[in-house]
């Protein structure tokens, strides 16, 4: 009996570090932002950085205002300094971009409620930090994360120009084959490389609590539903002792 | 309750208990089923997964019940409505991962049943119509699963749906007909988000339901098997009781509570810690809506299906057409129902079976799994030549097991069960 529970544990232990192993290898290793969706004041600071420069494109159309103000801890005085002036508390957070806007720039600026869980909270950071100067795209800029971004670099202010990093890869003939590997800083910004990192991580850990706003509570919550099902493990288990022993 | 299953004729206890029994079979119903329903003392760690399949049915009967009220099975506004559901009904999140992870929950359970029946014979005579209720069930699930995919309608939703419909379009002269009836369109759209809702809610869960009533009731007709594969209830004591069985209720009523915690200990775990369990039970894709004219990168199936998933990639197409793939697909799930005759061997039990069936069944074992890691697997490197040669061990194990499980050697069976937990 022992010796079968080891064995499948051992084997569903395998198969866990098997899918791991295998879902690692998928996409590129992208950086860890260190985003924290207990932080309250990252989130805060986040929250703010999207209204600052986000929200002129990208809605949020699933996230409440009152919903941000209760979960982030935002007094009422200030949830009016994030919100658009017409909009009510419990109304979602919309942009103000036309629908003719996918003209302007070959897509509409997506809706960015779930793109955290669509694709992670350290995409949304690698991509932020991943804008470089590129000639031939229509906005001069071009995304390390997301080639061909239809984005522009609308932080460059913040942080200053990248330039792309390429590095000689031969191919199998032996001619050059130019290959882009980073990007290097190319002029300063308002921001220092370390403050601007710290709004990048807010940025993206904001957008991560958009995609699910219940996702601290639900984790807080998890630690005492374990504590009580160990709790009454330990009465089950006794309860059928007691019950199986006059079972021969 | 335990007042009237005293008495020896329930027809003549009193109170509100007597009162239902002149009417209906209350007390007969319990006594047959429950408390004087007698099953061996010596079920194991595998035992647990059968009432741990009920309970999971019954978890994604309520919580789809709730899910219901508030989803809008309409392509306009079916991903806003489990937004909603998210986000804006109290508890929401909790009841939509508990189904969500319910589904994922149902396969493994569901998969560790049938992989107890194949350790110990469980299908074997007099048991072949309650495992052929079981391979319903299991075709069903995978049914009820599907659609139950489609409808967040997201990406992935859109496109799994896609991809499996398009398959039924590979069977000749009426496969082209027979995919816009099931699409009820051109195209995967709101008509077949309306009939996958229907069936999805009502008429699936409610065959299943059926099943598993006639499954338990099959079961409650011959008996429960056991880690033995020998018959329990053949020695009496002097008074007349079972030696090697006991009731099901108090003691597999409260053996099995102590299962179902541990199941909810992991369960739990995955709800409240890691509700996509790393993009396997809700795919980073279906978190955006159904867009027709995106394909997601790389469309794989939930990774309950991934196994059949890869033997369809396996078959190659041969004589101008992919039909093959869909055949072997299909012939995968159809062979579980002959399993019962398939095996020969003079024993029921692993524990007295020779070498060759238990090789045999760990070959099978790791082929399977093998199989739903290459079917998660875009169809590239090593992966399509490891699905080809699971494929094969997959049916060999089936179509091989009339002569091995003859030419196995076989261990003397015990007169009486052996060891109890």
């Amino acid at each position: 009996m022992h010796k079968r529970l080891v064995l499948i544990a051992v084997s569903l232990i395998a198969m866990g570090a098997a899918a791991g192993v295998a879902s690692a290898q998928e996409g590129e290793a992208l950086p860890h932002s260190g985003a924290d969706i207990n932080d309250v004041e990252s989130l805060q600071r986040g929250a703010r950085n999207f209204m600052n420069y986000c929200s002129g494109c990208h809605s949020l159309k699933y996230v409440r205002y009152n919903r941000i103000a209760k979960d982030l801890e935002i007094p009422d005085a200030e949830l009016r300094n994030l919100m658009f002036t017409s909009d009510k508390p419990f109304d979602t957070i919309n942009s103000a971009m036309p629908a003719d806007a996918e003209g302007w720039f070959g897509k509409l600026p997506p809706d960015l409620s779930l793109m955290a869980r669509a694709r992670s909270v350290d995409y949304i950071y690698a991509f932020l930090k991943g804008f470089y100067v590129d000639k031939t795209r229509p906005w001069g800029t071009n995304n390390l994360i997301l080639p061909g971004a239809a984005m522009p670099d609308v932080l460059a202010d913040l942080q200053g120009l990248q330039k792309p990093v390429f590095k000689n890869e031969p191919d199998e003939h032996g001619s050059a084959n130019m290959v882009l590997v980073g990007v290097e800083s190319m002029t300063a910004g308002a921001l220092k490389p370390e403050e601007y990192d710290r709004f990048v991580r807010d940025t993206a850990n904001f957008l991560d609590y958009a995609g699910e706003p219940v996702k601290a509570k639900r984790q807080s919550l998890g630690i005492f539903v374990m504590l009580f099902l160990v709790v009454f493990f330990a009465f089950a288990y006794m309860l059928k002792k007691e019950y199986w022993k006059d079972v021969h | 309750m335990a007042e009237a299953s005293e008495s020896a004729d329930p027809s003549k206890s009193g109170g509100l208990i007597g009162w239902i029994d002149q009417r209906f079979p209350l007390t007969k119903l319990w006594k047959e089923h429950v408390a004087e329903y007698y099953a061996p003392k010596n079920f194991n760690f595998w035992y647990y997964f059968g009432s741990l399949a009920l309970f999971v049915l019954v978890n994604q009967l309520i919580t789809g019940i709730f899910l219901t009220m508030n989803y809008k099975p309409s392509s306009a506004e079916a991903f806003s409505s489990v937004e909603y559901i998210m986000r804006d009904v109290d508890w929401g999140w909790l009841i939509r991962y508990l189904h969500s992870t319910g589904a994922s929950a149902f396969f493994i359970v569901v998969y560790l049943h049938m992989f107890r029946a194949l350790l110990y014979g469980s299908h074997r005579k007099p048991r072949e119509l309650l495992w052929i209720f079981g391979c319903l069930i299991f075709l069903l699930l995978m049914a009820e699963a599907f659609m139950g995919y489609v409808l967040p309608w997201g990406n992935m939703s859109f496109w799994g749906a896609q991809v499996i419909v398009s398959l039924f379009g590979s069977l000749p002269v009426i496969g082209g007909g027979l995919v816009e009836w099931i699409r009820g369109d051109y195209v995967i759209a709101d008509a077949t988000l309306n009939r996958f809702f229907a069936l999805h809610v009502a008429a699936l869960p409610l065959a299943l339901v059926f099943l598993v009533i006639a499954h338990v009731m099959a079961l409650h007709q011959v008996g429960s098997n056991n880690p033995d594969g020998i018959d329990a209830k053949k020695h009496k004591d002097a008074q007349g009781h079972y030696l090697d069985a006991i009731p099901f209720h108090p003691y597999y009523t409260v053996k099995d509570l102590v299962g179902l915690t541990g199941f909810l200990l992991i369960f739990c775990a995955v709800i409240f810690f890691a509700p996509t369990f790393g993009g396997l039970f809700l795919e980073a894709p279906n978190f955006e809506p159904a867009n027709p004219l995106q394909t997601p990168p790389h469309i794989a199936p939930v990774w309950y299906f991934t196994p059949f998933y890869a033997m369809l990639r396996a078959v190659p197409s041969f004589a101008g057409t992919q039909v093959w793939g869909v055949l072997v697909m299909g012939a995968a799930i159809v062979v579980l129902f002959f399993v019962p005759w398939l095996d020969r061997s003079p024993v029921l039990s692993i524990r007295y079976r020779g070498p060759l069936y238990k090789i045999a069944l760990a070959i099978f074992s790791v082929s399977f799994i093998v199989l739903g890691v290459c079917g998660l697997k875009p169809p590239a490197g090593i992966y399509p030549t490891l699905a080809k040669i699971c494929t094969g061990l997959y049916f060999a194990f089936f179509l091989l097991m009339p002569w091995y499980t003859k030419l196995d050697s076989v261990k003397p069976v015990p007169e009486r069960v052996t060891g109890h937990a």
